[in-house]
Protein backbone atom coordinates (compact mmCIF):
# COMPACT_ATOMS: atom_id res chain seq x y z
CA UNK A 1 0.00 0.00 0.00
CA UNK A 2 0.96 3.32 -0.68
CA UNK A 3 3.03 5.36 1.87
CA UNK A 4 0.64 8.72 2.79
CA UNK A 5 2.27 11.82 1.66
CA UNK A 6 1.60 15.22 3.54
CA UNK A 7 2.60 18.37 3.02
CA UNK A 8 2.95 20.91 5.40
CA UNK A 9 2.07 24.73 3.48
CA UNK A 10 1.58 27.76 4.19
CA UNK A 11 -1.74 30.25 2.47
CA UNK A 12 0.01 31.82 -0.97
CA UNK A 13 3.88 30.68 -0.89
CA UNK A 14 4.97 29.86 -3.94
CA UNK A 15 7.34 27.60 -2.55
CA UNK A 16 4.58 25.63 -1.80
CA UNK A 17 3.28 25.97 -4.80
CA UNK A 18 5.95 24.67 -6.07
CA UNK A 19 5.67 21.27 -4.16
CA UNK A 20 2.32 20.59 -4.92
CA UNK A 21 2.25 21.41 -8.97
CA UNK A 22 5.03 18.73 -8.71
CA UNK A 23 3.04 16.22 -6.49
CA UNK A 24 -0.03 16.89 -9.08
CA UNK A 25 2.30 16.50 -12.32
CA UNK A 26 2.97 13.13 -11.16
CA UNK A 27 -0.39 12.03 -9.71
CA UNK A 28 0.02 11.59 -6.29
CA UNK A 29 -2.31 12.30 -3.76
CA UNK A 30 -1.61 13.77 -0.93
CA UNK A 31 -2.64 15.98 2.38
CA UNK A 32 -1.81 19.78 2.50
CA UNK A 33 -1.41 21.12 6.15
CA UNK A 34 -1.90 24.59 6.33
CA UNK A 35 0.62 26.68 8.38
CA UNK A 36 0.26 30.50 10.79
CA UNK A 37 3.47 31.27 9.92
CA UNK A 38 2.69 34.03 12.41
CA UNK A 39 2.28 30.97 14.98
CA UNK A 40 4.31 27.68 13.83
CA UNK A 41 2.86 24.51 14.74
CA UNK A 42 5.08 22.37 16.79
CA UNK A 43 4.83 19.84 13.52
CA UNK A 44 6.71 22.26 11.43
CA UNK A 45 9.52 23.36 14.03
CA UNK A 46 9.57 19.87 14.75
CA UNK A 47 10.07 18.36 11.18
CA UNK A 48 11.96 21.68 9.89
CA UNK A 49 14.15 22.39 12.75
CA UNK A 50 16.97 23.88 10.85
CA UNK A 51 14.94 26.65 8.53
CA UNK A 52 11.29 26.95 10.31
CA UNK A 53 9.95 27.33 6.45
CA UNK A 54 7.37 25.57 4.74
CA UNK A 55 6.66 23.30 2.53
CA UNK A 56 7.69 20.12 4.24
CA UNK A 57 6.73 17.27 2.72
CA UNK A 58 6.06 13.80 4.94
CA UNK A 59 6.56 10.48 3.15
CA UNK A 60 5.32 7.77 5.25
CA UNK A 61 7.39 7.82 8.43
CA UNK A 62 10.83 8.89 6.94
CA UNK A 63 12.05 12.02 8.00
CA UNK A 64 10.69 15.25 6.44
CA UNK A 65 11.74 16.76 2.94
CA UNK A 66 12.58 20.55 3.41
CA UNK A 67 13.35 23.12 0.72
CA UNK A 68 10.85 23.48 -1.88
CA UNK A 69 13.35 22.34 -4.91
CA UNK A 70 14.62 19.23 -2.92
CA UNK A 71 11.03 18.30 -2.84
CA UNK A 72 10.30 18.53 -6.54
CA UNK A 73 13.49 16.75 -7.34
CA UNK A 74 12.37 13.91 -4.68
CA UNK A 75 8.79 13.71 -5.77
CA UNK A 76 10.65 13.23 -9.62
CA UNK A 77 12.77 10.21 -7.77
CA UNK A 78 10.58 8.51 -5.79
CA UNK A 79 7.12 8.32 -7.32
CA UNK A 80 6.43 6.74 -10.97
CA UNK A 81 4.54 9.41 -13.86
CA UNK A 82 5.84 11.82 -15.88
CA UNK A 83 9.48 13.26 -15.28
CA UNK A 84 9.71 16.24 -13.77
CA UNK A 85 13.12 17.30 -14.71
CA UNK A 86 15.16 17.01 -18.32
CA UNK A 87 16.76 13.72 -18.80
CA UNK A 88 19.39 15.46 -20.18
CA UNK A 89 22.67 16.08 -17.72
CA UNK A 90 23.05 19.39 -19.29
CA UNK A 91 19.47 20.28 -19.54
CA UNK A 92 19.18 19.16 -15.45
CA UNK A 93 22.19 21.67 -14.99
CA UNK A 94 20.20 24.73 -16.64
CA UNK A 95 16.98 23.65 -14.67
CA UNK A 96 18.71 24.07 -11.52
CA UNK A 97 20.73 27.21 -12.36
CA UNK A 98 17.81 29.44 -13.21
CA UNK A 99 16.08 29.16 -10.14
CA UNK A 100 18.42 30.73 -8.37
CA UNK A 101 18.83 33.40 -10.96
CA UNK A 102 15.37 34.00 -10.75
CA UNK A 103 15.27 34.45 -6.43
CA UNK A 104 18.34 36.31 -6.61
CA UNK A 105 18.13 38.83 -9.62
CA UNK A 106 14.74 38.59 -10.41
CA UNK A 107 12.20 38.37 -7.40
CA UNK A 108 14.69 40.01 -4.59
CA UNK A 109 15.17 43.14 -6.87
CA UNK A 110 11.40 43.36 -7.88
CA UNK A 111 10.25 42.95 -4.05
CA UNK A 112 12.60 45.89 -3.10
CA UNK A 113 11.45 48.11 -5.89
CA UNK A 114 7.44 47.65 -5.57
CA UNK A 115 7.83 48.38 -2.13
CA UNK A 116 10.42 50.83 -1.26
CA UNK A 117 10.04 54.66 -1.10
CA UNK A 118 11.26 56.38 -3.86
CA UNK A 119 14.86 57.09 -4.69
CA UNK A 120 18.75 56.07 -5.72
CA UNK A 121 18.44 52.54 -4.04
CA UNK A 122 15.20 52.06 -5.54
CA UNK A 123 15.92 53.20 -8.86
CA UNK A 124 18.92 50.47 -8.66
CA UNK A 125 16.41 48.05 -7.79
CA UNK A 126 13.88 48.80 -11.23
CA UNK A 127 16.84 48.83 -13.31
CA UNK A 128 18.32 45.31 -12.23
CA UNK A 129 14.88 43.72 -12.31
CA UNK A 130 14.04 45.24 -15.74
CA UNK A 131 18.08 43.80 -16.98
CA UNK A 132 17.35 40.55 -15.47
CA UNK A 133 13.91 40.00 -16.30
CA UNK A 134 14.74 41.07 -19.85
CA UNK A 135 17.21 37.70 -20.02
CA UNK A 136 14.24 35.58 -19.02
CA UNK A 137 12.15 37.43 -21.64
CA UNK A 138 14.83 36.09 -24.13
CA UNK A 139 14.68 32.52 -22.89
CA UNK A 140 11.04 32.18 -23.30
CA UNK A 141 11.30 33.42 -27.27
CA UNK A 142 9.47 31.07 -29.53
CA UNK A 143 8.28 28.84 -26.04
CA UNK A 144 5.22 28.30 -24.50
CA UNK A 145 6.34 27.33 -21.23
CA UNK A 146 10.05 27.46 -20.25
CA UNK A 147 10.32 23.86 -20.66
CA UNK A 148 8.64 23.96 -24.08
CA UNK A 149 4.96 22.74 -24.82
CA UNK A 150 4.40 21.28 -21.58
CA UNK A 151 4.47 23.15 -17.69
CA UNK A 152 7.86 21.74 -16.47
CA UNK A 153 10.25 22.17 -13.36
CA UNK A 154 11.34 25.52 -14.74
CA UNK A 155 8.15 26.87 -15.02
CA UNK A 156 6.65 26.17 -11.38
CA UNK A 157 10.14 26.63 -10.18
CA UNK A 158 9.32 30.52 -11.50
CA UNK A 159 5.85 30.19 -10.02
CA UNK A 160 6.45 33.27 -8.20
CA UNK A 161 6.67 35.49 -10.99
CA UNK A 162 3.25 34.28 -12.81
CA UNK A 163 0.50 34.55 -10.36
CA UNK A 164 2.04 36.59 -7.33
CA UNK A 165 3.65 39.70 -9.70
CA UNK A 166 -0.11 41.06 -10.77
CA UNK A 167 -2.04 41.24 -7.30
CA UNK A 168 2.18 42.88 -5.71
CA UNK A 169 1.71 45.24 -8.56
CA UNK A 170 -2.15 46.35 -8.03
CA UNK A 171 -1.55 46.97 -4.38
CA UNK A 172 1.93 48.47 -4.38
CA UNK A 173 0.42 50.41 -7.41
CA UNK A 174 3.24 50.15 -9.51
CA UNK A 175 3.77 48.45 -12.89
CA UNK A 176 7.68 46.85 -13.16
CA UNK A 177 6.40 44.26 -15.40
CA UNK A 178 4.11 46.04 -18.46
CA UNK A 179 2.84 43.92 -21.20
CA UNK A 180 4.40 45.71 -23.60
CA UNK A 181 8.15 45.58 -22.33
CA UNK A 182 8.13 41.62 -21.52
CA UNK A 183 4.98 40.58 -24.00
CA UNK A 184 6.63 36.32 -23.57
CA UNK A 185 6.84 36.76 -19.80
CA UNK A 186 2.96 37.94 -19.53
CA UNK A 187 2.07 35.73 -22.25
CA UNK A 188 3.68 32.69 -19.84
CA UNK A 189 2.17 33.88 -16.62
CA UNK A 190 -1.13 33.69 -18.29
CA UNK A 191 -0.45 30.47 -19.83
CA UNK A 192 0.79 29.26 -16.58
CA UNK A 193 -1.78 30.07 -14.35
CA UNK A 194 -4.25 28.74 -16.56
CA UNK A 195 -3.15 25.36 -16.68
CA UNK A 196 -5.08 22.58 -15.26
CA UNK A 197 -2.51 20.98 -12.97
CA UNK A 198 -1.69 24.23 -12.04
CA UNK A 199 -4.54 26.42 -11.39
CA UNK A 200 -5.86 23.65 -8.90
CA UNK A 201 -3.16 24.73 -6.61
CA UNK A 202 -2.76 28.02 -7.11
CA UNK A 203 -4.92 30.75 -4.57
CA UNK A 204 -7.28 33.04 -5.84
CA UNK A 205 -6.10 36.49 -7.31
CA UNK A 206 -8.73 38.33 -4.95
CA UNK A 207 -7.23 36.48 -2.46
CA UNK A 208 -3.72 36.86 -3.25
CA UNK A 209 -4.46 41.04 -3.53
CA UNK A 210 -6.37 40.78 0.17
CA UNK A 211 -3.31 39.32 1.59
CA UNK A 212 -0.76 41.62 0.32
CA UNK A 213 -3.29 44.65 1.03
CA UNK A 214 -3.76 43.39 5.00
CA UNK A 215 0.41 43.38 5.13
CA UNK A 216 1.18 46.34 2.99
CA UNK A 217 2.23 48.83 5.61
CA UNK A 218 4.30 46.38 7.10
CA UNK A 219 6.02 45.24 4.24
CA UNK A 220 7.01 48.74 3.26
CA UNK A 221 8.30 49.47 6.60
CA UNK A 222 10.33 46.57 6.72
CA UNK A 223 11.34 46.74 3.55
CA UNK A 224 12.51 50.15 3.73
CA UNK A 225 14.11 49.48 7.15
CA UNK A 226 16.34 47.13 5.39
CA UNK A 227 17.54 49.63 2.93
CA UNK A 228 18.29 52.48 5.51
CA UNK A 229 19.95 49.76 7.87
CA UNK A 230 23.02 49.25 4.94
CA UNK B 1 49.40 31.80 -7.87
CA UNK B 2 49.05 31.60 -11.47
CA UNK B 3 48.99 34.62 -13.68
CA UNK B 4 45.57 36.00 -14.83
CA UNK B 5 44.45 33.54 -17.80
CA UNK B 6 46.83 31.18 -17.29
CA UNK B 7 46.02 27.78 -18.47
CA UNK B 8 46.79 24.31 -16.41
CA UNK B 9 46.08 21.11 -18.25
CA UNK B 10 44.86 18.52 -15.46
CA UNK B 11 44.92 14.86 -16.41
CA UNK B 12 44.71 12.88 -19.61
CA UNK B 13 42.59 12.50 -22.53
CA UNK B 14 40.67 15.86 -23.36
CA UNK B 15 36.90 15.35 -21.86
CA UNK B 16 36.39 18.88 -23.88
CA UNK B 17 36.45 20.39 -20.45
CA UNK B 18 37.34 23.82 -19.28
CA UNK B 19 37.20 25.51 -15.73
CA UNK B 20 37.32 29.11 -15.13
CA UNK B 21 38.45 29.51 -11.62
CA UNK B 22 40.19 31.76 -9.40
CA UNK B 23 42.33 29.99 -6.52
CA UNK B 24 40.82 31.13 -3.34
CA UNK B 25 37.68 30.35 -4.04
CA UNK B 26 36.02 27.97 -2.09
CA UNK B 27 33.11 27.62 -4.57
CA UNK B 28 35.93 26.70 -7.29
CA UNK B 29 37.77 24.18 -4.79
CA UNK B 30 34.38 22.30 -4.77
CA UNK B 31 34.06 22.13 -8.53
CA UNK B 32 38.16 21.24 -9.16
CA UNK B 33 37.51 18.55 -5.96
CA UNK B 34 35.04 17.22 -7.71
CA UNK B 35 37.00 16.63 -10.90
CA UNK B 36 40.31 15.85 -9.60
CA UNK B 37 38.53 13.32 -7.42
CA UNK B 38 37.08 11.12 -10.30
CA UNK B 39 40.24 11.37 -11.89
CA UNK B 40 38.51 13.59 -15.01
CA UNK B 41 40.54 16.13 -17.46
CA UNK B 42 40.06 19.54 -17.65
CA UNK B 43 41.73 22.67 -18.56
CA UNK B 44 41.78 25.47 -15.63
CA UNK B 45 42.16 29.18 -16.42
CA UNK B 46 42.94 31.47 -13.76
CA UNK B 47 40.40 34.24 -13.73
CA UNK B 48 41.54 38.10 -13.11
CA UNK B 49 39.03 38.85 -10.97
CA UNK B 50 40.02 42.36 -9.50
CA UNK B 51 42.56 44.97 -10.05
CA UNK B 52 43.73 45.58 -13.36
CA UNK B 53 43.89 42.37 -15.10
CA UNK B 54 40.52 41.64 -17.31
CA UNK B 55 38.47 38.94 -16.95
CA UNK B 56 39.32 36.48 -19.83
CA UNK B 57 37.58 36.22 -22.98
CA UNK B 58 35.69 32.80 -22.14
CA UNK B 59 34.76 34.19 -18.93
CA UNK B 60 33.23 37.51 -20.50
CA UNK B 61 31.26 35.75 -23.51
CA UNK B 62 29.81 33.07 -20.67
CA UNK B 63 25.86 33.78 -20.23
CA UNK B 64 25.40 37.18 -18.64
CA UNK B 65 23.58 35.89 -16.20
CA UNK B 66 26.39 34.15 -14.60
CA UNK B 67 27.48 37.52 -13.60
CA UNK B 68 31.06 37.40 -14.49
CA UNK B 69 31.22 35.00 -11.68
CA UNK B 70 33.87 31.76 -10.94
CA UNK B 71 33.10 29.05 -11.56
CA UNK B 72 32.07 28.68 -14.91
CA UNK B 73 32.65 24.59 -16.00
CA UNK B 74 32.55 24.41 -20.17
CA UNK B 75 31.93 21.14 -21.38
CA UNK B 76 32.48 21.50 -25.31
CA UNK B 77 31.91 25.21 -25.33
CA UNK B 78 28.68 25.11 -23.49
CA UNK B 79 28.78 27.05 -19.87
CA UNK B 80 27.30 25.47 -16.89
CA UNK B 81 27.32 27.70 -13.56
CA UNK B 82 26.94 27.15 -9.54
CA UNK B 83 29.26 25.27 -7.69
CA UNK B 84 26.47 22.85 -7.14
CA UNK B 85 24.82 22.85 -9.97
CA UNK B 86 28.56 21.79 -11.31
CA UNK B 87 29.21 19.34 -9.39
CA UNK B 88 25.72 17.50 -9.58
CA UNK B 89 26.30 17.72 -13.51
CA UNK B 90 29.79 16.75 -14.02
CA UNK B 91 28.63 13.59 -11.68
CA UNK B 92 25.35 13.09 -14.33
CA UNK B 93 27.53 13.36 -17.10
CA UNK B 94 29.86 11.34 -16.21
CA UNK B 95 28.42 8.69 -14.19
CA UNK B 96 30.76 6.04 -14.79
CA UNK B 97 33.54 8.34 -13.33
CA UNK B 98 33.94 7.54 -8.97
CA UNK B 99 33.55 8.56 -6.63
CA UNK B 100 29.46 9.46 -7.11
CA UNK B 101 28.45 12.30 -5.34
CA UNK B 102 25.08 11.48 -4.71
CA UNK B 103 23.63 8.28 -3.15
CA UNK B 104 21.92 5.79 -5.55
CA UNK B 105 18.78 6.42 -7.41
CA UNK B 106 16.94 3.75 -5.40
CA UNK B 107 17.20 5.92 -2.43
CA UNK B 108 15.65 9.20 -2.98
CA UNK B 109 15.61 10.02 0.56
CA UNK B 110 18.64 9.86 1.87
CA UNK B 111 19.43 11.91 -1.97
CA UNK B 112 17.25 14.83 -1.02
CA UNK B 113 19.57 14.39 2.37
CA UNK B 114 22.63 15.10 1.01
CA UNK B 115 21.36 17.81 -1.45
CA UNK B 116 19.83 19.70 1.66
CA UNK B 117 23.28 19.46 3.89
CA UNK B 118 25.53 20.84 0.99
CA UNK B 119 22.40 23.27 0.41
CA UNK B 120 23.10 24.44 4.38
CA UNK B 121 26.59 25.07 3.64
CA UNK B 122 25.56 27.74 1.59
CA UNK B 123 22.65 28.92 3.52
CA UNK B 124 24.33 28.57 6.83
CA UNK B 125 27.59 28.44 6.84
CA UNK B 126 28.19 31.23 4.33
CA UNK B 127 26.82 34.19 6.21
CA UNK B 128 28.03 33.21 9.13
CA UNK B 129 31.60 33.26 7.73
CA UNK B 130 31.12 36.49 6.21
CA UNK B 131 31.59 38.61 9.30
CA UNK B 132 34.23 36.61 10.34
CA UNK B 133 36.17 37.60 7.48
CA UNK B 134 35.02 41.26 7.11
CA UNK B 135 34.35 42.38 10.80
CA UNK B 136 35.40 46.02 11.74
CA UNK B 137 36.55 45.46 15.25
CA UNK B 138 37.97 42.08 16.35
CA UNK B 139 34.93 41.64 18.77
CA UNK B 140 33.06 41.27 15.58
CA UNK B 141 34.83 38.95 14.33
CA UNK B 142 35.73 36.90 17.25
CA UNK B 143 31.37 37.09 17.76
CA UNK B 144 30.72 36.17 14.21
CA UNK B 145 33.56 33.14 14.81
CA UNK B 146 31.28 31.92 17.68
CA UNK B 147 28.21 31.69 15.66
CA UNK B 148 30.07 30.05 12.82
CA UNK B 149 31.18 27.05 15.70
CA UNK B 150 27.06 26.47 16.27
CA UNK B 151 26.70 26.44 12.59
CA UNK B 152 29.57 23.63 12.49
CA UNK B 153 27.79 21.60 15.06
CA UNK B 154 25.08 21.11 13.20
CA UNK B 155 27.43 19.26 10.39
CA UNK B 156 28.77 17.72 13.65
CA UNK B 157 25.45 16.05 14.33
CA UNK B 158 25.37 14.78 10.68
CA UNK B 159 28.48 12.93 11.11
CA UNK B 160 27.78 11.24 14.29
CA UNK B 161 23.95 10.45 12.73
CA UNK B 162 25.89 8.74 9.88
CA UNK B 163 29.25 7.08 12.09
CA UNK B 164 30.99 7.49 8.49
CA UNK B 165 34.58 8.84 7.21
CA UNK B 166 32.75 11.10 5.08
CA UNK B 167 29.37 13.10 4.55
CA UNK B 168 28.73 10.86 1.80
CA UNK B 169 29.67 7.90 3.52
CA UNK B 170 32.49 5.30 2.28
CA UNK B 171 34.18 7.88 0.27
CA UNK B 172 33.68 11.90 -0.53
CA UNK B 173 30.05 12.76 -1.38
CA UNK B 174 28.37 16.09 -2.73
CA UNK B 175 28.06 17.86 1.26
CA UNK B 176 32.40 16.74 1.50
CA UNK B 177 32.92 18.90 -1.36
CA UNK B 178 30.74 21.98 -0.73
CA UNK B 179 31.80 21.91 3.22
CA UNK B 180 35.66 20.77 1.73
CA UNK B 181 36.32 24.03 -0.21
CA UNK B 182 35.59 26.13 2.88
CA UNK B 183 38.42 24.35 5.10
CA UNK B 184 41.32 26.68 4.48
CA UNK B 185 39.04 29.58 4.86
CA UNK B 186 37.52 28.18 8.08
CA UNK B 187 41.38 27.41 9.26
CA UNK B 188 42.17 30.82 8.36
CA UNK B 189 40.09 32.34 10.97
CA UNK B 190 42.56 31.64 13.71
CA UNK B 191 44.93 33.89 12.36
CA UNK B 192 42.19 36.62 11.79
CA UNK B 193 40.98 36.34 14.83
CA UNK B 194 42.17 34.27 17.59
CA UNK B 195 39.23 31.85 17.28
CA UNK B 196 39.36 28.18 16.03
CA UNK B 197 36.29 27.66 13.87
CA UNK B 198 37.19 23.85 13.40
CA UNK B 199 37.69 23.12 16.53
CA UNK B 200 38.28 19.64 17.78
CA UNK B 201 37.07 20.41 21.23
CA UNK B 202 33.68 21.36 20.33
CA UNK B 203 33.12 19.52 16.77
CA UNK B 204 35.53 16.29 17.11
CA UNK B 205 34.26 14.46 14.29
CA UNK B 206 34.32 18.05 12.28
CA UNK B 207 37.55 18.06 12.89
CA UNK B 208 38.62 14.82 11.75
CA UNK B 209 36.78 15.08 8.52
CA UNK B 210 38.64 18.29 7.81
CA UNK B 211 42.06 16.57 8.31
CA UNK B 212 40.61 13.61 6.54
CA UNK B 213 39.12 15.47 3.51
CA UNK B 214 42.29 17.75 2.75
CA UNK B 215 44.46 15.01 2.72
CA UNK B 216 42.87 13.06 0.10
CA UNK B 217 44.40 12.87 -3.54
CA UNK B 218 42.69 15.47 -5.91
CA UNK B 219 42.02 17.52 -2.87
CA UNK B 220 45.59 18.34 -0.94
CA UNK B 221 46.83 19.36 -4.19
CA UNK B 222 44.51 22.33 -4.42
CA UNK B 223 45.21 23.56 -0.94
CA UNK B 224 45.99 27.35 -1.08
CA UNK B 225 49.20 28.37 0.33
CA UNK B 226 47.83 29.88 4.21
CA UNK B 227 50.58 32.65 4.39
CA UNK B 228 49.15 33.92 0.69
CA UNK B 229 45.64 33.31 1.52
CA UNK B 230 46.14 35.23 4.73
CA UNK B 231 47.79 38.34 2.87
CA UNK B 232 45.08 38.38 -0.02
CA UNK B 233 42.18 38.46 2.53
CA UNK B 234 44.02 41.71 4.35
CA UNK B 235 44.50 42.82 0.30
CA UNK B 236 40.32 41.89 0.30
CA UNK B 237 39.29 44.08 3.37
CA UNK B 238 41.17 47.20 2.68
CA UNK B 239 39.77 46.47 -0.79
CA UNK B 240 36.67 46.90 0.57
CA UNK B 241 37.33 49.99 2.63
CA UNK B 242 37.31 48.25 5.95
CA UNK B 243 39.92 48.64 8.98
CA UNK B 244 43.09 47.59 8.52
CA UNK B 245 43.40 44.70 11.84
CA UNK B 246 46.60 42.58 12.40
CA UNK B 247 46.46 38.76 12.24
CA UNK B 248 46.34 37.44 15.48
CA UNK B 249 49.13 35.15 15.27
CA UNK B 250 52.17 34.69 12.61
CA UNK B 251 50.82 32.91 9.76
CA UNK B 252 52.13 29.37 9.85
Amino acid sequence: MAKAVKLIGAFGSPFVHRAEVALRLKGVPYELILEDLTNKSELLLRHNPIHKTVPVLLHGDRPAICESLLIVEYVDEAFDGPPLLPIDPYDRAMARFWPQFIEQKCSMPFWMAVWLDDGEAREGFVRDTRANLCLLEARLQGKRFFAGDAVGYLDFAACGLAHLLGPIEEVAGESLVGAAEFPALRRWAEAYTSDEAVSACLPPREQLVANFAGKKDKIKMAVNAMVQRS
Amino acid sequence: MAAAGAEASCGGEDEGLTLLGFWSSPYVLRVRFVLNLKGIPYKYVEEELFGDGTKSALLLASNPAHGGKVPVLLHHGRPVAESLVIAEYVDEAFPDRRPRLLPSASDPHERAAARFWAACVDQKLVPAWAPVFCGRTLEERVKAAGELVAVLEMFEGVLAGGRTEFFGGESAGLVDVALGGFIWWLRASEAMCGVKTIDPARTPLVAAWAERFSALDGVREMAPDMPTLLEYHQWTRARFGLPFLPLHQPPL
